[in-house]
């Protein structure tokens, strides 16, 4: 029978399947953080029992910490406390972990690719819902909470129940300064915040197979934002030459051999999916958010909606709440909204090649009087590379503040956050109410977007400087 | 965990869709490396700010059963989310649509999420807001919600009714059968990756 991608991997995975029972499925990789972690170590503890598989999990400083002087004592005790328990669990129970100053230390959906440890047709968890990032490699990855990720240390292997398939077709061609970041925005304000629920999404079509593997991590990244369970896209030539050469990339006759495999992990033709939406990346164009759900948004070139324009009355009031919070007035150009800070880093949108295309716009102009911007690379490696590539010079000559990597200000939990009532453009992922900090107002954008704005103040694009 | 058979309570309605975790609890309070006392997070922001938000009111003190719209617990899979609903009381929740993180979640750790159509949801709400004392039921043996004048059956998958009702541990009963785990290995491609 025909299948798709996400139904071969799972069957690939599947440790026991006994009637009435959830399959019981393999896990091949496990990233670990401290935030997710700190309960599900101590019921190992509690339980006596040892982590199955060491040697497939990984452990990395990210959500938590500052993002200056990284190398002092953190200030708070609260924080301090949870990384030390990291540390501690880290250590314990045979671990490998990277600490804040270590080189490979970074979020952890940019240090699993980075490494070489993401790769196709394989099953990632993390506890943490942006684990769909590693989707972009065709690895089947999902966020989980902290009773599974001490199921996963405990078993390598996590009871899942069956999940539907949904096809998001990307046609056409994207303009330039659209960016991935435009498509699944756009692709979340039509399917809605609960659209995805109870589906793996692939992600495929001509727009998505032109888009660097950078690209496509940021689209599987917010898989989660549509309501999703996971979020795919085939691995090709772009994902073989990403892997290729990374740390722990297979090598010499395995590398061939998992190329074969990983060819055969496609969509066969005639496979169906149970739910299939197509878009037209020729009709996009930069997309903001102006609400408090990454539903909540529109292109660049329009107005705040009037609430009364949705027919739907739950729409409808959550857009009246939302404005409320948002201090927006229906009508009002998204390009004249003018903001206090503008935040480029994240899962989202914090790689190499993110910084690239912000420092891109950004070179020799320079951050609007009255606004700060925070360029937070997502790992210590893709800042030694932006230092390697001057784009590190180029961010601090335009007056933004070039940091240390981590979460920063995506979370409102480390200290770099919006005070009450200040407003952002973000690369991030949530726009939800006091997301990046108690009281502050978000609007996710791209990073070309976020450059652009940094520079005139008000969301804005390249096209308008 | 606690087992789960049928619990009866007042209600709770919470009259917004699209309830995020970061509502349900803000990422500071998820610093701590305890376990319970996670009942000051819940809802923190609206608590503070809004002396209309449901929360806030007396006569909705005491409620054990969460009525809540459509797409509740969107967003982080902070597990934080469901201690902090247990650690203030709530036994149940009952909305039209559950993001699959936070049922997962709320499954696991004995919270009942129970889905059901939103005009039925919407009849709740209006007579919990009515009468503050009206009691509802939400039975995990016979798989339906009882108020008066309502009887919605709900549906769970059997297994998970069972780990429920039994009070079960998931690692444990994983555990059972370490030997399909040893022989999966077995199995496994020689080139995958490992981290050390």
């Amino acid at each position: 029978m025909a299948r798709t991608m996400a139904e071969k991997v799972w069957e690939e995975h599947v440790v026991r399947r006994a009637e009435g029972e959830p399959d019981l499925l393999y896990i091949d990789l496990h990233l670990v953080h401290e935030v997710t972690s700190p309960q599900a170590f101590e019921g190992l503890r509690l339980a006596g029992r040892p982590v199955r598989r060491p040697d497939l999990t990984i452990a990395t400083e990210d959500h938590n910490v500052p993002t200056e002087n990284v190398l002092g004592t953190i200030a708070d005790s609260v924080s301090r406390t949870q990384i030390e328990t990291l540390r501690k669990n880290a250590s314990d129970f045979g671990i490998r972990l990277f600490p804040m100053g270590d080189i490979d230390q970074g979020i952890v959906h940019v240090v699993g690719p980075q490494l070489g440890l993401t790769q196709p047709g394989m099953t990632v968890v993390c506890g943490d819902s942006h684990t769909s990032t590693h989707g972009a490699f065709g690895a089947l990855a999902f966020g989980i909470g902290t009773s599974q990720v001490e199921h996963v240390l405990a078993t390598q292997t996590l009871p899942m129940s069956p999940f539907k398939t949904m096809a998001v077709t990307v046609n056409g061609t994207l303009k330039p300064g659209v960016t991935s970041k435009d498509i699944i925005l756009a692709v979340i304000a039509k399917i809605g915040t609960g659209g995805g629920q109870g589906h793996v999404i692939e992600y495929r079509g001509e727009a998505i197979r032109s888009l660097s593997m950078e690209a496509r991590m940021t689209i599987c990244n917010m898989s989660i934002e549509a309501g999703a369970r996971a979020g795919m896209i085939a691995p090709d030539e772009t994902t073989f030459d990403y892997i290729k050469g990374r740390p722990h990339a297979p090598q010499g006759a395995a590398w061939d051999e998992a190329v074969a495999h990983w060819r055969d992990l496609r969509t066969d033709e005639d496979a169906e999916f149970d739910t299939e939406v197509v878009i037209d990346a020729d009709e996009l164009s930069p997309f903001v958010t102006w609400g408090t759900n990454p539903g909540q948004g529109a292109p660049l070139n329009e107005v705040v909606p009037d609430p009364a324009s949705f027919d739907d009355p739950s729409e409808r009031a959550a857009a009246e709440k939302a404005l409320e919070y948002m201090d927006l007035a229906p009508g009002t150009p998204l390009r004249e909204v003018g903001v206090d800070t503008v935040f480029l880093g994240s899962c989202t949108n914090g790689r190499i090649e993110d910084l690239r295309a912000a420092a891109e716009v950004i070179r020799g102009r320079t951050v609007a009087d009255g606004v700060r911007m925070l360029v937070v690379p997502g790992s210590m490696k893709v800042k030694e590379q932006a230092n390697a590539e001057g784009l590190g010079e180029v961010f601090t000559e335009a007056g933004a503040e070039w940091r240390e990597a981590g979460c920063s200000m995506c979370l409102g939990m480390n200290p770099d956050q919006l005070t009450p009532g200040e407003r952002s453009a973000s690369t991030s992922n949530r726009n939800f109410e006091g997301r990046q900090g108690k009281g502050g107002r978000t609007h996710l954008v791209s990073p070309l977007v976020a450059a652009a704005t940094a520079v005139r103040g008000t969301l804005s694009s390249p096209a308008d400087l | 965990m606690e087992k789960f058979t049928v619990h009866t309570g007042r209600a709770v309605p919470l009259r917004h869709s699209n309830v995020d975790t970061d509502q349900i609890i803000p990422a500071v309070y998820l610093k701590r490396v305890s376990r319970t006392g996670f009942e000051d997070g819940l809802f923190s922001a609206w608590r503070a700010n809004d002396p209309e938000f449901v929360l806030n009111k007396p006569e909705f003190a005491d409620g054990t059963v969460l009525i809540a719209g459509s797409d509740f617990g969107t967003g982080s899979s902070r597990e934080h989310a469901v201690w902090a609903l247990q650690d203030y009381g709530f036994k149940a929740v009952l909305a039209p649509r559950f993001a699959d993180i936070f049922r997962g979640n709320s499954l696991k750790g004995g919270l009942l999420t129970v889905v059901l159509p939103l005009e039925v949801i919407e009849r709740l709400w209006d007579m919990v807001e009515t009468d503050p004392s009206t009691e509802v039921t939400v039975d995990l043996r016979e798989r339906e919600v009882r108020a008066p004048g309502i009887v919605e059956p709900f549906e769970i998958d059997d297994y998970t009714r069972w780990r429920l009702l039994e009070g079960l541990d998931d690692i444990a009963l994983t555990l059972r059968d370490t030997k399909s785990i040893d022989d999966y290995e077995g199995r496994r491609k020689p080139w995958l990756p490992v981290t050390q």
